[in-house]
């Protein structure tokens, strides 16, 4: 199975490398990404798990039992039409009804199914079997990033987003997208070790995501209020690639997932490292800050969580609403603002954002208070934002 | 249509007393000019929805952003699905019904002919809204056809819009399917016995039953949805403790059953061409009937299969497996009884047996990626990929789609009196398959590499095959104004050689068999007015 099966492939694959130099017209200088999509790719991605290895298999079964029984169904129906033509001086013969046929091409698919359900059940009740993990990691879906949160295991503790590269975002726009790993290059990617059981455990804060990635043979649907979970056990150090594959809203096709495979050692060196830098980068929540201190965070703030609707310019699109000249930016009562930040509004249309810190709150906060032509002069610190919380 | 449209022709037939101008139309209880509504309704549709999905294939023709925004993106493909599905599949299906039920099954009329009416006129607001709801404020709906909550809950105006019109839509169904059932039922001409019943008229009566089990199962979703959004109850709301997945158990519900709604008459057109063509009477009748009945009863207990990344507990994923492949036993028989029937015939390829043929080889395909995306463990890999959009266009498309063809070629001389353009037809054959598949095709190549659905712009890996379906659907999209302008429009004006009275029947009598053939081409205004006296196999008038 396995011999034939790779002749195809190899089969499949020159048909593929024609009919892509036939469609050279097109042609954008790019090469396969390594973990992610081949260039004009036919096939699943190259499997680094178990479970994605026997989801191939199960692929090629299916493959070839459903190809020879095609054939073998069309080439009797195309027989009959060269054959049995009325221009060929075929008459028709005046058969309609065999009970023995009936029984007997009802019960032949039916066997059939049957033998392709039981290597299938095997592979869905491994792929099911999410106890003893080394390593849990929580999967947030957030519209329109991922939150990592590492909570049993080496890292636990770690908890980071991952957003993709802005520069990719922009390449879109401009309608001028370059590079092997367009649209699938990310801040920080999900880091795990080799050869480990790794469970994932899936939420939602928004609606409903899908955390995704196809060498490692897994999809898992992140949805709010309720957790789920899958693993993977990865056998290959490399970077593997997937996307967000439920729709999730209009920047649905720009948060992919990037799944980075270290060596155990290196997992460990940098597990180390993440833990000092975050250490390090704590903001302490009591500190009072000035506004022009504030506010260049803010800025920053902003332009990772808020410009992606708002715009740089503040003047919102469509359905989103404007802040440069809201009437609840420049309300003098700070809180209001802090509680649509920390709860949302409209239904989720404006999500809640308390997974960013009290400090990016009142940093973010207090930037679209004096920006643009908001001049309100207000200042809101991070214990002001921590007060709130409660 | 000619029909109806230029009644000077036939002026021979004394029961014509149809009013004419505008009243004939707006007040209409005829079942035929119901049904001649209902394909005019449908094939508007199904240029709206086709111009959204050029427009989506616009966009996708190379990477990167040249065209639209994301959001309005979403908008098209969520458009795009339920103006198709709800707008141009389901009515087109219906104005068969119209049509042909009644003829084929010796009736005078529909049962219910003002309701029959109102059934056909709920369409028009409904079909206004949904297309209209792109100039409301925040666009379109743009949550998918789906309407997954809880992004559903996050719309603006106009997905109250759409939830009121597939509200009324869904009244417009259940109206439709009771009159089918009754008319079916109650009104069969004396010795047409349910099981001499044409297959048309058969698959129909199966489908009417499903649409009034689950269009209000839809109804209760979307109704769900309204009060989430709008009087604070948490159905579907997480946030006050509501259940997203079960708003896809409840849609799925509906969901799995409305795509067989979609492809059961299809069948049973086919049914009645394929004997027609190979001259020789349908193999295996009663199984066929009960191999639809099953289907039927079978496509309620696999909705989950849709939702596989749900993340459902092992036992249910490899019960909604299981009960998915079965699916395949009653569909493989359909299959091989269409070729038993073929064999040994004497076979002619006019138009209508060439989207028939076409039909059965295309659909097929689809038939086999849907086993493959059974396979739980396999559609784990596949899940929101474009091999799943792949996958219902070969069925919906090549499926639903080419079974309409197939039907139209084959009764618009009944229909008109007149033969439309056999060199034409034969053009939009051809031209419809290849570009069908030349679009369709690659997008399993897609879907094997991940490309995810409903992406506004994609990794330039993608970029090829994309771009091979987008020059595709573009050439697929123009054979369909081919076909209106230079097949349909004819017909209906009447133009091209005159139809006999049976058309598809050689000279001794070998062809096309049924009632439908009974009466003079073009069908009179008044049909069977009298219950007529059938022969002992229910396909001749004796008197």
């Amino acid at each position: 199975m396995k011999s034939i099966s790779n002749k195809l492939a190899s089969l499949l694959c020159h048909a593929g490398i024609w009919t892509g130099a036939w469609l050279a017209t097109t042609a954008h200088a790019v090469n396969d990404l390594p973990g992610g999509p081949a260039v004009n790719q036919m096939n699943l991605h190259p499997a680094v798990t178990k479970i994605a290895e026997e989801q191939h298999w199960l692929h090629w079964m299916m493959m070839i039992i459903c190809t020879v029984i095609f054939v073998a169904v069309f080439a009797v129906m195309f027989y009959s039409i060269w054959k049995h033509r009325k221009s060929a001086g075929h008459k028709a013969a005046n058969f309609h009804e065999s009970v023995t046929v009936e029984i007997l091409w009802t019960a032949a698919p039916f066997l059939i199914v049957i033998l392709m359900c039981l290597p299938a059940t095997k592979v869905l009740v491994a792929s099911k079997d999410t106890t003893n993990a080394d390593l849990t990691v929580k999967v947030t879906g957030y519209q329109w990033k991922w939150g990592y949160d590492y909570i049993k295991g080496e890292g636990e503790g770690l908890a980071y987003i991952s957003t993709l590269d802005s520069s990719q975002r922009a390449m879109s726009n401009a309608g001028k997208p370059e590079g092997d790993d367009y649209l699938l290059r990310v801040d920080n990617p999900l880091v795990v070790p080799v050869g480990k059981k790794v469970r994932v455990i899936t939420t939602a804060n928004d609606v409903i995501h899908a955390f995704s990635v196809n060498s490692l043979g897994i999809k898992q649907d992140a949805i709010p209020g309720f957790v789920r979970d899958t693993w993977f056990r990865a056998e290959k150090v490399g970077t593997y690639y997937g996307q967000c594959q439920e729709l999730c809203g209009k920047e649905h096709a720009y948060m992919p997932i990037q799944v980075k495979v270290l060596s155990v050692q290196d997992y460990s060196l940098w597990v180390d490292g993440e833990k000092k830098k975050q250490s390090a980068k704590a903001d302490d929540p009591a500190k009072v800050w000035a506004v022009d201190d504030l506010t260049k965070r803010g800025e920053k703030v902003y332009a990772a969580n808020c410009a992606a609707c708002h715009q740089a310019s503040g003047k919102g699109a469509g359905a989103i609403k404007a802040l440069d000249g809201s009437a609840l930016v420049l309300d003098a009562d700070k809180l209001k603002q802090v509680a649509v930040l920390l709860n949302g509004q409209n239904n989720g249309a404006m999500p809640a954002w308390k997974q960013l810190s009290d400090t990016e709150i009142a940093a973010v906060i207090t930037f679209t208070k004096n920006n643009w032509s908001n001049k309100t002069g207000q200042l809101v610190q991070p214990a002001e934002v921590l007060a709130a919380r409660k | 249509m000619s029909a109806v449209l230029d009644h000077h022709d036939h002026t021979h037939d004394h029961h014509d007393h149809a009013p004419s101008g505008w009243r004939r139309w707006v007040y209409a209880t005829n079942h035929k000019d119901i049904g001649t509504l209902y394909l005019l309704f449908s094939f508007s549709m199904l240029m709206i929805g086709g111009i959204l999905a050029l427009l989506i294939r616009a966009e996708l023709f190379q990477p990167g952003l040249q065209l639209v925004n994301p959001e309005l993106f979403n908008q098209f493909t969520t458009m795009h699905g339920l103006i198709m599905v709800f707008g141009a599949i389901m009515p087109a299906f219906v104005g068969f019904a119209n049509w042909m039920i009644p003829l084929q099954i010796g009736a005078a009329d529909m049962a219910f002919a003002r309701m029959n009416n109102f059934s056909f006129w709920l369409l028009i607001p409904a079909g206004l809204m949904l297309a209209g709801s792109f100039f409301m404020p925040g666009g379109a709906p743009a949550a998918g056809w789906t309407l997954y909550a809880p992004l559903s809950l996050q719309m603006g105006p106009s997905m109250d819009a759409g939830i009121f019109a597939l509200h009324i839509l869904g009244a417009s169904s259940i109206m439709g399917s009771i009159n089918i059932i009754v008319t079916i039922l109650n009104m069969r001409a004396p010795g047409m016995t349910l099981m001499k019943m044409p297959m048309f008229a058969w698959t129909w009566l199966i489908t009417a039953y499903l649409l009034i089990a689950v269009m209000p199962v839809l109804a209760g979703a979307i109704t769900m949805t309204l009060t989430d959004r709008h009087f604070g109850t948490s159905f579907f709301n997480p946030a006050g403790g509501g259940d997203p997945v079960m708003y896809q158990h409840i849609f799925w519900f509906f969901g799995h059953p409305e795509v067989y709604i979609m492809i059961l008459p299809a069948f049973g057109i086919i049914s009645q061409i394929v004997p027609a063509f190979s001259r020789k009477r349908l193999f295996g009748y009663s199984s066929m009937v009960y191999a639809t009945s099953s289907i039927a009863i079978l496509s309620f207990i696999v909705w989950a299969h849709h939702m596989f990344t749900t993340g459902m507990p092992v036992t249910g994923q490899l019960f909604f497996m299981y009960a998915t492949m079965l699916i395949a036993v009653p569909t493989a028989v359909k299959i091989f009884n269409w070729i038993a029937t073929m064999w040994r015939g004497s076979m002619t390829f006019e138009t209508p047996m060439l989207f028939a043929v076409g039909f059965i080889f295309v659909f097929t395909m689809g038939g086999f990626t849907g086993l493959i995306l059974a396979i739980a463990p396999i559609d784990i890999q596949l899940q929101d990929t474009y091999y799943v959009v792949a996958h219902f266009h070969y069925v919906l498309v090549a499926g639903s789609l080419f079974a309409l063809f197939a039907g139209f070629y084959y009764w618009v001389p009944k229909w008109t009196g007149v033969m439309y353009y056999e060199g034409r037809g034969k053009i939009h054959f051809w031209w419809s398959l290849i570009s069908f598949n030349v679009t369709f095709f690659p997008m399993h190549f897609l879907g094997l590499a991940g490309m995810p659905r409903r992406y506004a712009d994609y990794p330039m890996q993608f970029a090829d095959f994309n771009a091979l379906a987008s020059v595709g659907g573009f050439f697929f999209g123009f054979a369909q104004v081919y076909f209106f302008l230079f097949v349909v429009v004819p017909c209906m004006r009447g133009q091209g050689v005159k139809a006999s009275q049976r058309p598809w029947n050689d000279p001794d009598g070998a062809g096309a068999e049924g009632l439908e053939w009974e009466v003079a081409s073009p069908a009179p205004f008044h049909t069977f007015e009298n219950p007529p006296k059938l022969d002992v196999t229910a396909t001749r008038v004796i008197g």
